[in-house]
């Protein structure tokens, strides 16, 4: 007889116009790993934030246990033994592990007696999960594997019986991933529940036993994960069917384009992110930059698009220098070939309340085109705009709407689609399909394979492995700001792993 | 001999002046801690001066005096609270916006119910603090060194003086070693990690915000009733931002903000002491320039000359859950 741990009866949930969750109708299994999966925007995280109490439903029922509650806020869900581990983790970065599982559980007025007993109990945890970590580390010199592992014990302190994990394995190497699946195992041996929110299919297929596909708001169907594929899950996922994998041609690599020598970038507190970094882009060649986000792969394109200023080092841009460690002029660097798709296109690659057509020009509005004297064209800007538009199916087709009012996946395309058309020669892109949905995907990557068959010289960064090896013609792997091994794009995920968890990258570079 | 006479006086007028600087600083930092910045400190002590001053001389109670000065603290604390908690508005505009209505009403309501001028009347033994002297404090006075250190600089100050250095490691007590001050020191840093535990933050803030109330009462209240008999116009003279300056100095921890209280304090001493007294070799000393050092050094400190002072990270920013 299979007991239900949580049942969520015609969930509905709007933010203003926003249908966030329809009519959502859900069993979870006890002592099962239950997927979700979605798209971005699908609505897993709104209704996991109902369930943990974030937010409230405008309608419908939850039964934990086949009793209904009646949760008004997260100290509810703790009471009804839910926890959960955030996706941007929940933690105060300058206290250490024990004061953040302690906090909102701390027992008493006075802290003494409940940090006895804190320490206490986090060493059963740790001994019956197998989650080690010194209860005296302060969060934010742990790295982000062990933060995550904190998240956890968190929530096991307070006797959480069904853990709820949204998109836990974002900023985890390979390794710190597989290692997160063996305690979710270890987890649902001790009879725990757990819930995975991901987009990540291969995730869904390795770990749970049940998942549930959203799409637009809906729960459209729930499976047996060992009776469905990846192929249906994707087409439930989209609503139509979705190539996976990238139709790509061999590369025929020409000249150098860009040339990376010797450089290196302190940030803003002096900590060298680019450590001697040198390599070659060709035209006609997909060169990918692989790593754990932080690694130093930011930086590297800040400094080689003229936005932060390196230490040492040089670039050659067609065989000319670009002053790395001077004043790089980015609009100068534009004129010379260079486009740049930056990895936050919120911050750095648009103007959220300008309207589209504006963004459409942004930094290439001293072109003649769209001048009229010393005035702005609009006719012209917003006819371009359009055809922009049109070329790139950016949707909804209006040029004058606020560019915050179009969805992660559109807003991408706009950038993607003023950097691409003047056919520069270089294209560096930083996570080009970050918060993008899968059709949206399809769509982006096909233009960049297109781009580099064009030959155009093409410089990818992205978190995403798959991303990586799926348009890398050369892949570079990054780690604590050193490039630590180059790979074909045919080389196994785990070997790709391990450089950029930096095991092997040593070995390497000390050879 | 006279050298070491001239040092106690320097330092008992040092003790003086820090008073209202720890009382106002430590009040910082309880809102500050709590993710809630307050430019308001001096428009909070300025209006706690006019309540002891203008209660006292009514009532003729000191304490009264003090109960209305951290009354009317905590009023003006919980509309800084409700314009920057409840209402998310901007906080600087809300604590500059509390630092001229105090400024202007004060003024105001001291005319329109004294008529002096914006002064209250002149407070009798009664009506203010009396200093308190410690035992034999008379009897050891003669003793070379430990007897005027004792007599003259430990003994002879108000209460509120014992009580503003008390509050010291009080308030430190009440940070590191309670309930209240883990998750108020955890709302200042990341209120999401608050929230998701279950506690409130609004709830968390609010009170965080009623706490530096009742010491930025205490501050005002040594000024009207203890240093001076009286309320007397913008009689805070900036030790508000003073405070403000000296919670930055100290980097947001408890036995810091005494020192640099102290410090500036000394430097405060030291420009009365100073006055039309030219130093050997250097000269005459603008007073100004002395008046200005407790700014220079912060900005220095915020330069990144001496340290680095790493503030709150969710300092400034309303909570909004995050859709």
């Amino acid at each position: 007889m299979d007991d239900i741990a949580i049942e969520l009866r015609g969930i509905d949930k709007s933010f203003g116009p926003v249908h966030a969750n329809k009519n959502i109708n859900l069993k979870v299994r006890k002592g099962t790993i239950h997927g979700i999966i979605g798209e971005n925007g699908a609505g897993k995280s709104t209704l996991m934030s109902i369930l943990y109490g974030f937010y409230q439903a405008d309608s419908g029922e939850i039964l934990v246990d086949g009793k209904a509650v009646a949760i008004r806020d997260p100290n509810a869900a703790i009471a009804a033994g839910i926890g959960m581990v955030h996706q941007h983790f929940m933690l105060v970065e300058n206290f250490t592990v024990l004061e953040n599982i302690m906090l909102g559980a701390e027992d008493s007025q006075i802290l003494n007696k409940g940090i006895a007993k804190a320490r206490v109990e986090l060493k059963r945890l740790e001994r019956e999960y197998a989650l080690e970590v010194d209860p005296d580390a302060v969060i934010e010199e742990l790295p982000v594997g062990l933060q995550q592992r904190v998240e956890i014990l968190k929530a096991l302190y307070r006797r959480a019986d069904i853990l709820i994990l949204d998109e836990p394995t974002g900023v985890l190497t390979p390794a710190e991933a597989d290692h997160l699946f063996r305690v979710l195992e270890q987890l649902k041996s001790q009879g725990k529940t757990v819930i995975l929110i991901t987009h990540k299919l291969r995730e869904i297929m390795a770990i749970t036993d049940e998942v549930s596909v959203m799409r637009r708001g809906e729960m459209v169907a729930t499976r047996t994960t060992a009776e469905t594929s990846v192929e249906e899950l994707a087409e439930l996922m989209v609503g139509r069917r979705v190539l996976l994998r990238v139709e790509k041609g061999e590369a025929k690599p020409g000249d150098v384009k860009l040339a990376v020598e010797e450089l290196t970038v302190k940030d803003g507190r002096g900590v060298t992110m680019v450590d001697n970094v040198s390599f070659n882009l060709r035209a006609g060649e997909i060169v990918g930059i692989a790593g754990v986000a932080g690694n130093g792969q930011s930086e590297l394109l800040e400094a080689i698009s003229g936005i932060r200023r390196a230490v040492s080092g040089s670039v050659l841009l067609n065989g000319k220098p670009i002053e790395v460690t001077g004043h790089a002029d980015p609009s100068e660097l534009r004129d010379r070939g260079l486009a740049h798709v930056p990895e936050d296109r919120h911050h750095v690659g648009l103007v959220l309340k300008f309207e589209e057509c504006e963004n459409a020009i942004l930094g290439y509005h001293h072109d003649k085109r769209y001048l009229n004297g010393v005035f702005l064209n609009i006719d012209a800007i917003r006819k371009d705009a359009e055809q922009r538009i049109a070329e790139y199916d950016i949707r909804p087709p209006n040029p004058r709407l606020k560019t915050a009012n179009f969805s992660g996946g559109n807003q991408q395309k706009i950038v993607l689609a003023r950097e691409m058309e003047r056919g520069p020669d270089v294209l560096i892109i930083g996570q080009p399909t970050r918060g993008v949905d899968v059709g949206a995907i399809e769509f982006i990557h096909k233009r960049i394979i297109e781009m580099r068959d064009q030959g155009m010289a093409v410089l990818l960064v992205s978190v995403e492995l798959d991303e990586i090896r799926a348009l890398s013609d050369r892949i570079l792997v990054m780690f604590a700001g050193r490039v630590v091994g180059e790979r074909n794009p045919d080389a196994t995920e785990g070997e790709l792993g391990l450089l950029m968890a930096g095991v092997e990258g040593r070995k390497e570079a000390a050879e | 001999m006279d050298f070491f006479h001239v040092i106690v006086v320097l330092l008992e007028s040092t003790i003086r002046v820090s008073v209202p600087l720890i009382f106002a600083a430590l009040a910082g930092l309880f809102t500050e801690r709590a993710g809630v910045f307050d430019i308001g400190l001096e428009g909070k002590m300025l209006g706690a001066a006019f309540a002891a001053g203008a209660v006292a001389a009514v009532t003729q109670s000191v304490w009264m005096g003090l109960l209305a000065a951290i009354l009317i603290s905590i009023a003006l604390s919980l509309v800084h609270g409700y314009a920057s908690i409840t209402q998310r508005g901007n906080q600087i505009v809300s604590g500059v916006a509390i630092n001229f209505i105090v400024a202007g009403s004060t003024v105001i309501l001291g005319e329109a119910w004294f008529r002096q001028g914006g002064r209250t009347p002149a407070l009798g033994e009664g009506a203010r603090f009396q200093v308190v002297n410690l035992p034999f404090a008379d009897s050891i006075r003669e003793i070379p060194i430990l007897g005027p250190i004792y007599s003259d600089l430990l003994s002879g100050h108000f209460l509120l003086t014992y009580i503003a250095f008390a509050m010291v490691p009080v308030s430190w007590w009440i940070l590191y070693r309670t309930r209240f001050g883990l998750r108020l020191r955890a709302v200042g840093e990341n209120p999401g990690a608050v929230d998701t535990a279950g506690i409130s933050v609004i709830w968390l803030r609010y009170r965080a915000v009623i706490c530096c109330g009742i010491l930025c009462g205490f501050a005002g209240a040594y000024l009207s009733l203890a240093m001076t008999a009286g309320f007397v116009k913008g009689m805070t003279a900036g030790k508000g931002y003073i405070a403000l300056a000296a919670l930055i100095f100290a980097k947001w921890r408890p036995k810091n903000i005494m020192l640099a209280c102290l410090l500036f304090g000394f430097l405060d001493a030291l420009a009365i002491r100073l006055q039309g007294n030219p130093l050997p070799l250097i000269g005459q000393v603008p007073v100004q320039l002395m008046q200005a050092l407790p700014y220079i050094l912060t900005v220095i400190l915020l330069a990144g000359f001496i340290g680095k002072a790493i503030p709150p990270k969710a300092g400034g920013v309303p909570y909004v859950k995050e859709r």
